[in-house]
């Protein structure tokens, strides 16, 4: 017991930093991936040729790669992130990418008839797709988008690969040096509450979303 | 009043509607019927701006407008789709606030009293808070009429009023829609069914399909 409080406060600021990369990743990821989502649908082929490949590439290799080619690899090319930002860049990247094909699901499954329907009020697109499709995709995708929230917990801990301090960094560092299994053990269990946490607030945003159909 | 001149509607090579002419007086029902794929929706969705005519004119009290880009607050066709198209997310007061607010810039005060004054008129006083999934059939399509109304329209469209309701429904179609008429609305119904077109059309206009397709 004394040893765990005495390794408590390196593990907690370690989840810190777990807690920051994930809650900025959402930030960024989520509105990008569904202005990348809207792009998809657009008429305008060369937009969707960008914007297909961008997807293809992000999804298609490695976050562990793109995480490693951001931080190592940019600067050989001169452009230097230092770590954290280079952590943002490529989780909020990759992210955007699943986030977008999420959203392009959604938003395919809404009705041309209720896009008709807005047009005939004349409201504007801007309008249409604040009050109307965003509410109608944000039900639909929630599950997925739910799923890769929950993943995102657990991927954040592959910025242990660029050197920054995370929850899992942290439990190993203390691992290594006391010997004992007690702080992996605790990563886990940090890990859990987590998840836990997560998945209650997606439950709650579900509800709110469960009054209409 | 409502004109069209010389109304030509193609898709790619097919010419649907050839040379049209027709005219709804003020206050007056023009029923629109002929066979399956004669072209009445397509007709309807050119009048509602739905699509793009190739050739021919549009008239609202002798002026000229388009109603594929109209976005001025005048000269305004309301529609009643054939299956509604109410908006799920919005409970029935929001789906018929919403455009007034928006469009119009009517104040959220101004606009839900005159919605409140439709909803009592078409019988949903205590529908005003239930989502469209809560509604009946009839219900719903009133719903759509009040939400198409609250915009003053100078004339209110139905495609296939009674197809997505009850059969024994359709005799209350018909005195919703000459109440309307009572109120001045001027209204177009497409229809195939002609018992029910010549139980409330001042007028008939018959769509035949085009030999020449
Ligand atoms: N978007 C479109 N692209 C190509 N052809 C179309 C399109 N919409 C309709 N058509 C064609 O136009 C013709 C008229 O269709 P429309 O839906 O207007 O008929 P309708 O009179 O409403 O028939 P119904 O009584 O079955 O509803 C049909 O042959 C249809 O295939
Ligand atoms: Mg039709």
């Amino acid at each position: 017991m004394h040893y765990i409080l005495e390794i408590l406060p390196s593990l907690l600021s370690g989840a810190g930093m777990t807690l920051k990369i994930f809650i900025w990743t959402l930030i960024g990821s989520l509105p990008l991936g569904l202005v990348v989502g809207l792009g998809l649908m657009s008429n305008i082929k060369p937009l969707q040729w960008l914007l297909n490949f961008y997807v293809w590439l992000m999804r298609g290799t490695p976050l562990l790669l793109q995480l490693i080619f951001v931080f190592y690899g940019l600067p050989l090319i001169g452009i230097v992130f230092p770590r954290y930002y280079a952590a943002l860049f490529a989780f909020i990247l990759n992210y955007a990418a699943y986030f977008a094909e999420i959203f392009r699901g959604g938003l395919q499954s809404i009705d041309s008839g209720q896009y008709e329907s807005a047009r005939v009020l004349r409201l504007s697109y801007v309008q249409t797709i604040r009050k109307i499709v965003i509410p109608q995709v944000i039900k639909i995708v929630l599950p997925s988008v739910g799923n890769e929230v929950i993943n995102l917990v657990k991927d954040s801990s592959l910025v242990y690969v660029i050197g920054l301090g995370d929850l899992l960094r942290a439990g190993n560092v203390a691992t290594a040096r006391d010997v004992t299994l007690v702080p992996l053990v605790l990563v886990a269990v940090i890990y859990l509450l987590l998840t836990a946490v997560t998945t209650f607030i997606l439950g709650r945003i579900e509800k709110h979303y469960s009054s209409w159909k | 009043m409502l004109e069209l001149k010389n109304i030509t509607k193609q898709f790619g090579s097919r010419t649907i509607i050839k040379d049209l002419n027709l005219t709804v007086k003020d206050g007056e029902i023009l029923s629109i019927v002929g066979p399956s794929g004669a072209g009445k929706t397509t007709l309807l969705r050119c009048i509602t701006g739905l699509e793009k005519v190739n050739a021919g004119e549009f008239l609202v009290d002798g002026k000229a407008f388009d109603p594929y880009t109209n976005r001025s607050n005048d000269s305004v066709i309301g529609v009643v789709f054939q299956n509604f198209e109410l908006f799920p997310n919005l409970t029935v007061m929001q789906n018929i606030t919403l455009a007034p607010t928006m469009v119009l810039k009517q104040s959220a005060n101004e606009a839900q009293e005159q919605a409140q004054v439709l909803l009592d008129r078409l019988d949903l006083t205590d529908q005003a808070d239930q989502y469209p999934f809560q509604l009946s059939g009839g219900q719903k399509q009133r719903v759509a009429i009040a939400r198409a109304l609250a915009m003053k329209p100078n004339v209110l469209c139905y495609d296939e009023p009674t197809s997505a309701l009850d059969p024994n429904l359709r005799e209350e179609v018909e005195k919703l829609i000459l109440g309307l008429k009572a109120d001045g609305m001027t209204q177009i119904v497409v229809t195939h069914d002609l018992t029910f077109a010549e139980n409330i059309a001042d007028d008939m206009f018959k769509v035949e399909t085009n030999k020449t397709k």
